[in-house]
């Protein structure tokens, strides 16, 4: 190597393996540079936003700190996590949100598949159902919300006259069933867009090749339609799944979490601002953060989800 | 292949039945919109008597006219600054080899899937702590922090399938930088932008607990937000009316949006999805 390394002073032509490397390596320097800066921006905004006070939260989660009673803050390390791991709200807060989050998305997955087909394959008023479907989308979910809380209502409602003017909201199992409507309702067309984009990745040759080998409309779906539309499917029940364990708009307008129908992040708002104990507050904030951590490694690890964005 | 006629059927019948799911519930809040406050214990689906007055009743009261305003101007200011720096951040992802790609994404990842709640507290003192809180300020900050994942991640699915090589053409062509960029680039990068700015401004229209947690007064409640607090035009009268007006004035925009820029809004939900 070191043979090859005389100093070039004339330029151009001699120009060798060495120093055209070095020369390549000082445009990537200049790349990284402008990468680094065009993306810094971005970068101190998220930082500022989201993981300062995220770090804040966990510091807050290990005091005693009751805006009633600000003097008497306190670091009482792991106590606030111990008061809530062994309260009642807390289990069934989380046992809620895990049957709301399980439920819409089984039941969205399975009407958005059916919508994502539908709006894919239909012939007629195609345009029309996928610009309808977007309304729920775009909907404000308090608006939506409001609508299905008065639907439900007795003496207002539609819905609760056709029941004999019942009030589900006001029972837990009838309340939650409605919760999930709402949620249904909102996000099947989230789900049935990003599916429908996974289906018109399927080749056709390989469906119709099916066809000749005689297999039948189900088999075709199940052997070879589902498989290829693996990675879109995991990507939107992800997407789904950390959505839906977040839910408080819905819950919040249609009961306010009353009758047992509170889920967690019903419970954290509460603790945080008509109880005001932050400290009980965050550390009920930092809990369901690592519950959304620990669905997310498991759509990754366990079904393989492709981190979207992570590769191409 | 022709569709024989039950397989017509059965296709218009599953559309017909998708499109009344989608449209019952959207126009019963509007039907209660228009009910008389006297008949609105009355549960019919179609108003019995049609009125005006709930929507006069929240146009001459500032409970509802402030806090549109602050949705539209909150909305504007976060999802322009939100769409600048994501497509500096986004052209990068896209285009540069810059150690610290994956740690970007990682992290813009992490803040979408960011439950709300936990960044309610510490934002909540925070905010009060720096004087922030219940102003503008308050709100557009973290509106910009969640709009930049999701225009991140949009914008750079879009600015692949830019072909950059035409750059280079244009400015072998005798063109500027500059040229090159107003005249080649940019617009071909527009419907990306307008696409990202659209999802951007639909969660910032749509945003709820920050909303309701990080203001306390109308100087900033955003108009969902408000709809919670909604007491009615009187203090004896049920606000169910007001509230349904409201909530329709508020789905009007959306219904504008989707209309103009169904495509758009489709592109933008699935490029980066499947594409990866």
């Amino acid at each position: 190597m070191t043979a090859r390394t005389e100093v070039v002073t004339t330029g151009e032509p001699k120009v060798t393996e060495r120093k055209h490397r070095r020369q390549l390596s000082e445009g990537a320097k200049a790349e990284r540079r402008l990468g680094w800066l065009l993306c810094a921006p971005a970068v101190v905004v998220m930082i500022a936003v989201a993981a300062f006070p995220i770090i804040y939260a966990v510091w807050l989660s290990l005091q005693r700190y009751d805006l009633r009673f600000p003097n008497q803050a306190k670091f009482i390390g792991f106590s606030n996590y111990g008061a809530v791991l062994s309260s009642p709200y807390w289990w069934h807060a989380l046992w809620v949100t895990l049957i709301i989050t399980v439920v819409s998305v089984a039941v969205e997955f399975v009407l958005g598949m059916l919508l994502a087909i539908l709006m894919f394959r239909t012939i007629f008023f195609r345009g029309t159902v996928r610009t309808i479907i977007l309304i729920p989308y775009g909907i404000v979910t308090v608006a939506a919300a409001y609508g299905w809380q008065y639907a439900w209502t007795p003496n207002t409602g539609y819905l609760s006259a056709l029941f004999n003017n019942s009030a589900p909201l006001t029972k837990t199992g009838t309340a939650i069933a409605i919760i999930i409507l709402a949620e249904v309702w909102k996000t099947t067309p989230f789900m049935a867009l990003l599916l429908m984009a996974g289906l018109s990745l399927v080749p056709e040759d390989l469906t119709k090749a099916a066809r000749v080998d005689g297999a039948s409309a189900w088999q075709r779906f199940v052997r070879v339609t589902l498989p290829l539309m693996k990675p879109a499917i995991l990507v939107a029940l992800l997407f789904r799944t950390l959505d839906a364990f977040r839910i408080f708009d819905n819950i919040y307008i249609l009961t306010q979490g009353s009758n047992g129908t509170y889920s967690v992040s019903i419970l954290g708002y509460d603790n945080l601002f008509r109880a005001l104990n932050l400290g009980i507050g965050s550390a009920i904030s930092i809990l369901i953060f690592i519950c959304v951590a620990i669905i997310a490694v498991i759509y990754i690890k366990i079904f393989g989800a492709a981190a979207p964005g992570t590769e191409g | 292949m022709a569709a024989t006629t039950r397989q017509k059927s059965g296709w218009i019948t599953a559309n017909t039945v998708t499109i009344l799911l989608v449209l019952i519930p959207v126009v019963w809040i509007a039907s209660l919109s228009f009910k008389e406050p006297s008949t609105i214990t009355d549960p019919t689906y179609f108003p019995k008597q049609w009125t005006w007055s709930n929507y006069k009743g929240i146009f001459t009261s500032s409970e509802f006219t402030r806090p549109l305003l602050n949705s539209i101007g909150i909305g504007l200011i976060a999802t322009f600054i939100s769409v600048v720096l994501a497509s500096l951040a986004a052209y990068a992802v896209a285009r540069l080899k810059f150690p610290g790609k994956k740690a970007l994404i990682g992290l813009s990842l992490l803040i979408a899937m960011f439950p709300l709640i936990s960044l309610a507290t510490p934002l909540f003192n925070i905010e009060r702590q720096l004087g922030i809180f219940n102003t503008w300020i308050g709100l557009i900050i973290p509106y910009i922090a969640f709009g930049l994942p999701l225009g991140i991640y949009t914008l750079s699915a879009f600015f692949r399938e830019i072909p950059w090589e035409l750059e280079k053409a244009a400015k072998v062509d005798g063109a500027t930088p500059f040229q090159a960029f107003v005249r080649v680039i940019a617009p071909l990068a527009a419907p990306g932008m307008v696409t990202t700015a659209i999802l951007v401004f639909l969660f910032c229209w749509n945003e709820f607990l920050l909303a309701f947690t990080l203001t306390s007064t109308i100087a900033a409640r955003t108009a969902p937000a408000a709809l919670a607090f909604f007491t009615g035009s009187s203090q004896f009268a049920v606000p169910t009316g007001s509230i349904s007006a409201a909530a329709v004035v508020i789905t009007i925009p959306i219904i504008i949006f989707v209309l103009f820029f169904q495509r758009r809004i489709v592109a933008g939900l699935t490029s980066g999805a499947v594409k990866g």
